[in-house]
């Protein structure tokens, strides 16, 4: 492992050096990857839009979005599977738009495995270690701890086919990074697994990444994966760039709709501006109630709005037991649906107005019943607003 | 529970039976034939005797048939291969959305007769054909070339009856390769080439062993090349068996080198399953 480590810095350092010279570049360690005004058209379908995007040295990130956004054809622009049509591609530095895939550098991750069927287990992991004039011992000695690395010491003498589907995507991890590549790139790496073993091989993945301290790019239309793994989510949909930024930012200030929707359950609804109060800003509803929100950021009175709040940040009681404090926004209704998680419970509650809410409650005490006249709840920290669409 | 039993056999009774009567018994008839003795008569006489047997191997001329039916099949195995590999490979590779389009034109001599296509070459071959009518046109020669009756147009001919069946077998295996196989060892450090040396060759072999396979047992029964398109020393074993049955009626000599071809080919047939192990590529394969 640490040798791996060790060559990973050291092949990073010398092109950090070369741009330095090159006199549009600020003096900092240049991102490991840079998108530049990429785009791609697949005949007259734009697949992806004018993109710029930074990747930072030994970071994991993720581009998420739902099926057909373009996020595999920015990762397949990267390896050399794609040619954007406009725009240019930096690796470490250099422009890499002409280069041909074999001399990339790159390890490639597939949602399939794609483990050369007629080949050893020993075979495919040495597979690109023998385009890499590397003596067959040391081929050897790096198979092997390669395989040590993903838990399978042992299996080399086996055939593809003889490994689970967990096996057959540790075995391509070990592939992919026993020939210390600039970067590893992984299309939905773990979507052909069971639930169960995605979660073990999601971690898994996550620690190599970490201990190895490869720069990764991975690609999911799971926001579980990409919250729990990501030092940076590139939200796309229809080819765009939706927002890019930490997991905890995506997540909790959601850039538009789209994203707010698309990563875990919200409630939306329109409102009007109506003016500020204190930190916060105050908002009429459609259905006519008052809540403030936590917005930071220049918001016109009139201005038309929409309010986000996640299902998670509400919280229920019954009517009886509440006492209304200080600058907390409630509001009443009756429970018309509830779903029962096992850990939580997803409330569906008729408002007063008219409008129904997504409440997820985490079990603390007891299930309210369906009927019930409750209080919803939610601080002005966890209400967001996002210009109309 | 218990009519699971029986209905794949019901199932299959129609072809079992068709395959039983039309193949089966027929060929115990041809086995029984070839103990059979021949009168001078002409007349068969029922009996029980290797003469018919012997009779074959009693001097090199029938052997020699045999051996060049071998050779020239596997010179069109060899033929058919490569001619058939680089097509089906360009139909692989083919970005076109019309690919059944170009199967079809692979299937399109199918629908004219085998004996008719097969005449054709002579037009074309022959000494007033379509290239020495041109040849001779444009005084490249003064004389004609002896194109037909030799080797080489009945490998001709058998090539244009036999690359589809190559290209087909070859092909279905090549649309069966997952392309992230070849992405992968693009992104491992495989030049086109390698990833085809690598990867796309030996993943079709399961095709390209079946294709050879067929061609050589179609090549090795066939007559009609041989009898249009070769001169008097093409002639191959099918051409044996068919001169000696239609020709001078001998039924029993003609059912014995019927009989010992059968048991060659069901041979090679095998040898070349349980050693090449098509069935093992395949598992490896669909896993």
């Amino acid at each position: 492992m640490s040798e791996i480590t060790k060559n990973t810095e050291g092949s990073s350092a010398a092109p950090a050096a070369e741009d330095a010279s090159a006199p549009h570049m600020p003096p900092v360690k240049p991102p490991m990857v840079q998108f530049k005004g990429i785009l791609k058209k697949f005949g007259k379908v734009l697949a992806v839009e004018k993109t710029d995007l930074d990747i930072e040295e030994g970071s994991l990130v993720t581009l998420l979005g739902p099926s057909g956004c373009g996020k595999t054809t920015l990762l397949r622009m990267v390896a050399g599977l794609e040619t954007p049509t406009e725009g240019d591609i930096f690796i470490k530095g250099k422009r890499i738009n002409d280069v041909p895939i074999h001399q990339r550098n790159l390890g490639m991750i597939f949602q399939n495995y794609a483990l050369f069927p007629h080949k050893s287990i020993y075979d495919n992991v040495a597979f690109g270690l023998k385009y890499r004039k590397i003596p067959k011992e040391e081929i050897r000695e790096k198979v092997l701890r390669a395989l040590e690395m993903v838990r399978l010491p042992g299996v080399e003498k086996r055939m593809p086919g003889q490994l689970s589907g967990g096996q057959q995507q540790r075995i391509a991890l070990a592939r992919a990074i026993v020939i210390e590549p600039d970067v590893l790139l992984m299309d939905e790496p773990l979507s052909a697994l069971d639930e169960n073993l995605r979660e073990d091989m999601r971690r898994e993945i996550d620690n190599l990444q970490q201990m190895l301290g490869v720069t990764t790019i991975f690609v999911t239309h799971d926001q579980r994966e990409a919250l729990s793994m990501s030092d940076k989510i590139v939200v796309m949909k229809n080819g765009k760039k939706q927002q890019e930024g930490v997991p905890e930012e995506v997540y909790n200030r959601p850039a538009n709709h789209f994203v707010a929707d698309f990563l875990g359950h919200s409630n939306f609804t329109s409102a009007v501006v109506q003016g500020r109060e204190g930190n916060f800003v105050k908002v009429e509803l459609e259905t006519g109630n008052i809540l403030l929100a936590d917005a930071p950021g220049d918001w016109k009175e009139g201005e038309e709005v929409e309010v986000v709040v996640r299902a998670q940040r509400f919280e229920a009681m019954l009517q009886e037991e509440f006492s209304p404090d200080g600058q907390t926004n409630y509001f009443e209704g009756k429970i018309r649906d509830r779903s029962y998680m096992g850990g939580e419970v997803s409330y569906f509650i008729d408002m007063a107005g008219g409008k129904e809410v997504h409440v997820i409650s985490m079990m603390r005490s007891r299930i309210y019943g369906i009927g019930n006249d409750v209080v919803v709840q939610v601080a002005p920290e966890h209400c967001h607003l996002l210009p109309l669409e | 529970m218990q009519n699971k039993s029986w209905k794949p056999w019901a199932m299959m009774a129609p072809s079992l039976s068709a395959v039983f009567l039309l193949l089966v018994i027929p060929v115990c008839f041809i086995v029984v034939y070839s103990f059979w003795l021949r009168a001078p008569t002409g007349a068969d006489i029922p009996a029980f005797q290797f003469g018919n047997y012997a009779k074959f191997f009693e001097d090199f001329f029938y052997p020699s048939i045999l051996i060049r039916t071998i050779r020239v099949a596997l010179e069109t195995v060899a033929l058919c291969l490569v001619m058939g590999y680089i097509p089906a490979y360009f139909f692989y590779r083919s970005e076109t959305r019309h690919k059944s389009l170009l199967l079809l034109l692979i299937m399109l001599p199918f629908w004219i007769s085998f004996i008719i296509r097969t005449l054709s070459w002579i037009n074309i071959l022959g000494e007033t054909g379509l290239i020495n009518h041109l040849l001779l046109k444009f005084g490249i020669l003064n004389e004609p070339l002896s194109l037909l009756y030799n080797e080489g147009a009945v490998l001709l001919g058998l090539i244009q009856y036999l690359l589809p069946f190559m290209i087909l077998n070859v092909y279905v295996s090549l649309e069966g390769i997952d392309k992230s196989l070849l992405e992968a060892a693009r992104s491992l450090g495989c030049t086109e080439w390698q990833a085809f040396r690598e990867v796309t060759l030996p993943l079709s072999l399961p095709g390209v062993s079946a294709g050879c396979l067929l061609v050589f047992v179609l090549t090795a029964g066939t007559y009609l090349p041989p009898m249009i398109l070769g001169g008097p020393g093409n002639d191959m074993i099918a051409n044996l068996i068919f001169k000696r049955v239609i020709g001078t009626l001998d039924w029993p000599f003609g059912s014995a080198i019927s009989v010992l071809l059968l048991a060659l080919l069901g041979v090679i047939v095998f040898t070349y399953n349980r050693y090449l192990g098509i069935n093992q590529v395949f598992k490896s394969l669909s896993s």
